[in-house]
């Protein structure tokens, strides 16, 4: 058994997904799967996020605010594509309005897939998501430490 | 009088669980105008019946909205079979009813917790949300899905649900009935809550009808109207059907009225198993839509009237497949709503009103 180094904020928005996806990343930090016993919880401010979960697919209209949205968190953040819409489109790949999965927006580091999610996979997604922060954020580190030498 | 500023609200805001974005035109605290854009979900999946032949299409219907993703299938498929003359069998039609039902409970209930979180009750938030997982249990048992239940096609439905299974159902809706009172009698006697809900966002009868509102909305001021009466299917069978109605149009009526609803659905689906027949659950479905077939349906879904219309081009794929989502209604009547309401209360009367964005932008 290891321990989850942090407890993650997570922040959500809705791509254009067909809100199966939402309801399950709801779900998942509500009674039943109890997201919230690890210290997952849901916040409105990017600043304050470290996973941000995307479901849906991106469109010319929203790909700005998930871009926005993206860079208003602080590194070290992780991405979660939540859903096969948000992994590669899935069932509306082909619709004339949608451009493709998250990726095609921002860089994606865990992609859980599932029409819809289900909360089993979302929190093993959250778990993988820890440990890429936790990687990203020793890189960090390496780089300021390397910035210091070098000066 | 202050000068009147605009306060973009959305897409992103921790109130709205959908990307919905509305420019407030505010003077003092005041909402002196209200306009939407909306836009952020479109998909164009009307257009995905040139590349989808109508029993394909069903998958993509249903994936209209995850809320409502039963009533979406269902309803697509009454359309296409009255557009084939596909007569379905009795004891599928009651199987579709008492999933949709279900689906209407888990609906109101995901609603009443999202509306109990807009005014900071987060602990009722959490309990409508654990009732509501026993609701999604009941769909993983009987067809395998939480959300998107992929268990309606043209012609019947995919699978049965067996004697044992079915009075479970009842079991744990009779389980859940004591539990959902409680909830209740908060939602409704709560003082903390009145204030909030009282006389905040009001839709008078005259302007319901005005602005054609549908649904739970529009019966709470008083406009008798529910799909459900028409007795299309099941419904055809119930012994007794009233639409749920009050008589305020207020925040407060409108959640009322959707609290009823939730023992309405399951009254319903307790007549229904002790009614269904024994029999096939689907016939098999030949041959495509005659070239220039139309048909249209509508269907109850938790968030109102929602029509179909349908039309063929003599080839497996549909020439035109529409659908009019309730939310599409009901936006003009949450602008009139929010037009001269307080700041503070927008976030109330948007979630009362309840606009389900992916439906209305599909
Ligand atoms: S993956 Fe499925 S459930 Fe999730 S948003 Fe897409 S269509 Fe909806």
């Amino acid at each position: 058994m290891g321990y989850a180094s942090r407890s993650p904020w997570v922040i959500h928005y809705d791509g254009s997904s067909c809100n199966g996806c939402d309801i399950e990343v709801l779900a998942t930090l509500c009674p039943g799967f109890d997201g919230e016993r690890f210290g997952v919880v849901n916040t409105g401010n990017p600043k304050h996020a470290d996973i941000f979960l995307v479901t849906g697919s991106v469109n010319e209209q929203n790909i700005d605010v998930v871009r926005q949205i993206y860079d208003q968190m602080v590194e070290p953040k992780v991405v979660v594509a939540c859903g096969i819409c948000a992994c590669s489109g899935g069932v509306f790949h082909d619709c004339y309005n949608v451009i493709g999965g998250v990726d095609q927006a921002i860089p994606v580091d865990v992609y859980a897939p599932g029409c819809a999610v289900r909360p089993e996979t979302l929190i093993d997604a959250i778990v993988a998501g820890v440990k890429v922060l936790d990687e990203k954020e020793a890189a960090l580190k390496e780089q300021k430490r390397a910035a210091k030498k070098e000066r | 009088m202050g000068k009147a500023t605009v306060i973009p609200f959305g897409p992103q805001h921790p109130v709205l669980p959908e990307p919905l974005h509305l420019d407030l035109v505010v003077q003092d605290e005041t909402v002196i105008d209200c306009l939407p854009q909306i836009g952020f979900i479109h998909r164009g999946l009307e257009k995905l019946v040139e590349k989808r032949d109508y029993n394909q299409f069903i998958y993509v219907a249903e994936r209209i909205c995850g809320i409502c993703a039963m009533g979406h299938s269902l309803g697509y498929a009454e359309t296409v079979e009255e557009l084939m003359g596909v007569e379905v069998p009795k004891r599928a039609e009651y199987l579709r009813v008492i999933w949709h039902e279900l689906s209407r409970i888990h609906s109101h209930l995901l609603w009443l917790g999202l509306a109990a979180d807009a005014f900071g009750f987060e602990s009722l938030f959490m309990h409508c949300w654990r009732l509501r997982e026993r609701v999604l249990d009941l769909f993983e048992k009987t067809t395998g899905g939480r959300v998107i239940l992929s268990v309606v096609k043209v012609g019947g439905v995919v699978r049965d649900i067996d004697g044992a299974m079915l009075r479970e159902i009842v079991a744990v809706l009779e389980g859940l009935e004591a539990e959902y009172a409680t909830i209740v009698s908060t939602l409704l006697t709560d003082a903390s809550i009145k204030n909030r809900t009282v006389g905040v966002g009001v839709i008078s009868h005259e302007e319901a009808l005005d602005l054609s509102m549908v649904g739970p909305f529009a019966r709470a001021s008083a406009v008798n109207y529910d799909c459900r009466m028409l007795g299309r299917g099941a419904y055809g069978d119930l012994s007794d059907f009233q639409p749920i109605l009050d008589t305020q149009g207020d925040c407060y009526a409108r959640i009322k009225v959707r609290c009823s609803e939730v023992l309405q659905s399951i009254a319903i689906i307790k007549e229904l198993v002790a009614k269904i027949p024994t029999g096939d659950i689907a016939v098999d479905v030949k041959g495509s839509p005659a070239d220039g077939s139309q048909a249209s349906n509508v269907l109850e879904q938790p968030r109102g009237e929602c029509y179909y219309y349908a039309r063929g081009n003599g080839s497996k794929n549909l020439e035109r497949m529409r659908m009019r989502t309730p939310t599409s209604q009901n936006l003009a009547g949450m602008v009139a709503a929010l037009k001269g309401c307080d700041l503070a209360d927008v976030n109330m009367i948007i979630l009362t009103i309840d606009p389900c964005v992916s439906c209305t932008e599909r």
